[in-house]
């Protein structure tokens, strides 16, 4: 067995350990602030704390930012990570190869549900035109994606799997305050199970504040986070419903 | 050009006649607007003059008296008349509780008959009168937002817009506070998420919401007076402004006016596009709000921004402009000097292009130079922000360098944290201090620069500007719900019978009746 490997954070050399940090303290600038703003760094586990910033932010507030040196090591080898499976293919190649091996149109319906109005993460991943020069689902001529928009009731959107017979759903989650995401897609999943859906439905989940690990303890298949490309949902829907009929994608 | 502020910005040469043709073609996309607004109210527009005739209150279970009122009226087919009538008749039979009112409403026939003249007169006179007194206390009321804005004067522009959305009232004080005292001139509370879909308005104060807080006239209240200690603190007046948008757009204008709010968000289109809210419902709602602001002094702003956030700001940049020439047209037949019109738009362009700056500084200026009186807004890149919030703040600043140098009167300022959470307290700071040092570094800098005839930036401007006059040949040729039907505005399709709040449109019967919109349209 090999020696595990650590991994530190790296600022100008290797196992620095070099962090940096901002905050903001409910306390008037002065010493005792500064010195709060050193030990609330030292209470991390911060050692060699550099105070580079100090300023009244408004009254009775005041903004830090600050660098340390962290002990913090990790075997990154040893950690446990679901990770989306990545098929990387180009726009004609994943088209043709789903043409080819599935047959028919693979029906994706995509929503921003319950009360979130912020279809911006929806509209990247769906829409024609897409999101950073990557092609929307609805260019995919093997997709047939309908992007029913903002604010969808969880309801709604089941039965309109069922009815739409959709391999896939798509589900948008911005707002995340006090935690209102997770209680909303989580709806989805049991309005699914109540119409016997869910095991023929591709359930996925995406946002800013989503991860995979996040999606499936919420009963979804997958999870996408910031800065996700269409093309990878679109190559990973293609290679679960390869799956789904017992191939694969290569 | 020399702005009415006194700043100056680098001339655009613009063809006159195109910017004439423009304000034509738009000028008849608003008559036609306005010939079907005048046949119709709604149940908005009806609580909105309920709650100018003294009823701001909720009865149990939250639901305000208005909606009680309105909904036994609409039950009945009786709204047509318009609800202000129907109180005139409920406080001739004694009713003047809003319980007894109520009641007295859901015992109504459907067809009740006809009053004699004499008293049919003396029922208008006695709501007139009313009506003349609450319109009174709410000129008085404006009339004092007004002094304390000339006793303390306000800052140079552009004003600095901050966002607070904590969910609590509460919490919102303190960081409108803390934003004011970090230098913000203007705060705006973002709603919570799902209020624009609501046919209500809730009540009190409240310390629960989703992406944002309720918008309620006590919220309002509790804002407005916050802001008014810290202006005097400061010795510089704190706008408020919120949202009158979505179901209830007149009655949160009237709340917001009662409450001496500054501006709201108000636009003709927003609602139908990106809520999927009725076009009948949202035009005749926008008319009467846009009255109240008119009579309020409120400066509506309008959110063009969002067109460029679903459709590409490059290729839709002409759609922008089209729309802002209809949103002035409609404003200015609501009443609406142009001082008051604060059309918005934004640096929405992605990024990873070239030379987008040469296209930002056209189209801001473009706006600029079209709506030379307008307080016009301008929002900071969100669409194409990432979770990398070192390059969104330099993202933000360069929309500041192009906000200062085209001479923009409002400017939202972007947070580096955009896409991932509501701004914290130190992204307001951030982002406050950097505005300051553009808006400190480039103050001459925009009177020196003249742009190239001939130039990238002229031509840009001047292409937007042509298409936008196709747009608007088209839309004044078919009716604006025809343009919107087929996707023009920001890449969303609606229908005219469409989306939700369509049942709460009334046509008006012959004997409409309506004192306040009486007090609001006359001249």
């Amino acid at each position: 067995m090999t020696d595990p490997v650590l991994v530190r954070p790296y600022g100008d050399r290797r196992d620095d350990g070099v962090v940096q940090l901002s905050f903001v303290l409910p306390l008037p600038a002065g010493e005792r602030a500064r010195a709060a703003a050193a030990e609330v760094a030292r209470q991390l586990g911060l050692s060699g704390v550099q105070l580079a910033a100090m300023e009244p932010a408004a009254e009775g507030y005041t903004f830090f930012v600050l660098y340390g040196r962290t002990a913090a090591a990790v075997d990154a080898a040893a950690l446990e990570v679901p990770e989306v499976a990545a098929h990387r293919h180009g726009f004609d190649e994943l088209n043709e190869i789903a043409r080819r091996e599935v047959g028919r149109r693979i029906v994706v319906l995509g929503a921003c549900t319950g009360s979130d109005a912020h279809a911006v993460g929806i509209d990247a991943i769906m829409n024609m035109k897409g999101y950073a020069g990557d092609y929307g689902l609805e260019r995919y001529p093997v997709f047939e994606a309908v992007n029913l928009g903002a604010q969808v009731e969880n309801a709604a959107l089941a039965r309109a799997c069922v009815e739409r017979r959709a391999d896939a759903v798509l589900v948008s989650q911005v707002v995340t305050q006090r935690d209102v995401h997770r209680e909303n897609a989580r709806q989805l999943i049991d309005e699914l199970e109540r119409l016997g859906a869910r095991g023929r439905v591709i359930a996925v989940l995406g946002g800013p504040r989503i991860d995979h690990r996040l999606a499936l303890e919420l009963g979804y298949d997958a999870g996408f986070g910031a800065g996700t490309r269409p093309s990878e949902v679109a190559g990973w829907i293609v290679g679960e419903v390869l799956r789904r009929m017992g191939k694969s994608l290569h | 050009m020399l702005l009415p502020d006194g700043r100056t910005v680098p001339d655009l040469r613009l063809d006159p006649g195109v910017v004439g043709r423009c304000r034509e073609l738009a000028g008849r996309v608003a008559d036609q607007v306005l010939a079907s607004v005048q046949r119709r109210t709604t149940v908005s527009i009806e609580r909105a003059v309920l709650r100018l005739l003294g009823f701001h209150a909720a009865g149990p279970g939250g639901i305000p008296h208005v909606n009680l009122m309105v909904d036994q009226l609409h039950a009945r087919g009786l709204l047509g008349r318009g609800a202000a009538w129907w109180l005139g008749y409920a406080l001739r039979h004694g009713a003047h509780d809003p319980d007894r009112i109520v009641g007295l409403f859901a015992g109504l026939p459907r067809e009740p008959p006809p009053l004699p003249a004499a008293e049919e007169a003396a029922l208008r006179d006695e709501v007139r009168r009313e009506a003349r007194a609450a319109a009174g206390e709410l000129r008085r009321r404006v009339a004092e937002r007004d002094a304390l804005k000339a006793e303390l004067g306000t800052a140079p522009r552009p004003h600095k817009y901050l966002i607070v959305a904590t969910g609590n009232v509460w919490d919102d004080v303190e960081q409108a506070r803390a934003a004011a005292q970090a230098g913000a001139d203007v705060i705006a509370v973002i709603r919570s998420t799902a209020q624009s879909l609501l046919d209500y308005v809730p009540d009190g104060a409240t310390t629960e919401g989703y992406g944002g807080t309720w918008a309620t006239q006590e919220n309002f209240r509790i804002l407005r007076e916050a802001l008014d200690q810290e202006s005097r603190r400061l010795g510089r007046y704190l706008h408020l402004t919120n949202y009158s948008s979505g179901l209830c757009m007149s009655e949160i204008a009237f709340a917001a006016a009662w409450e001496r709010l500054d501006m709201l968000l108000n636009d003709a289109m927003y609602g139908i596009l990106f809520r999927d809210i009725n076009m009948r419902r949202t035009l005749c709602d926008q008319h009467f709000s846009r009255r109240i602001c008119a009579f309020a002094g409120i400066v509506i702003n309008t959110g063009e921004d969002n067109y460029i956030t679903t459709a590409d700001a490059d290729e839709a940049a002409h759609t922008v402009i089209a729309s802002h020439f209809v949103n002035e047209g409609l404003a200015r037949r609501a009443g609406l000097p142009d001082r008051l019109v604060g059309l918005g738009h934004s640096f929405e362009i992605d990024p990873a292009r070239e030379d987008t700056i040469v296209r930002e500084v056209a189209q801001a200026l473009l706006v600029r130079t079209l709506f030379p009186e307008a307080p016009i807004k301008y929002m900071p890149p969100t669409k194409h922000k990432q979770g990398d919030i070192f390059f969104s703040h330099a993202y933000d600043v360069m929309a500041d360098v192009v906000a200062r140098l085209t001479g923009q009167s409002i400017q939202l300022l972007g947070m580096m944290t955009e896409a991932m959470h509501n701004p914290l307290l130190m992204d307001r700071y951030v982002a406050l201090k950097s505005a300051d040092y553009v808006y400190r570094a480039w103050k001459g800098m925009a009177g020196e620069i003249l742009f190239r005839e001939g130039g990238a930036v002229e031509r840009r401007a001047g292409a937007v500007l042509g298409a936008a006059r196709e747009l608007l040949e088209e839309v004044a040729r078919d009716g604006l719900p025809a343009a919107i039907g087929r996707g023009r505005f920001g890449d969303v399709a609606r229908s005219e019978t469409g989306g939700k709040g369509l049942s709460g449109v009334v046509e008006r019967a012959p004997d409409y009746f309506n004192p306040f919109l009486e007090i609001l349209e006359a001249p």
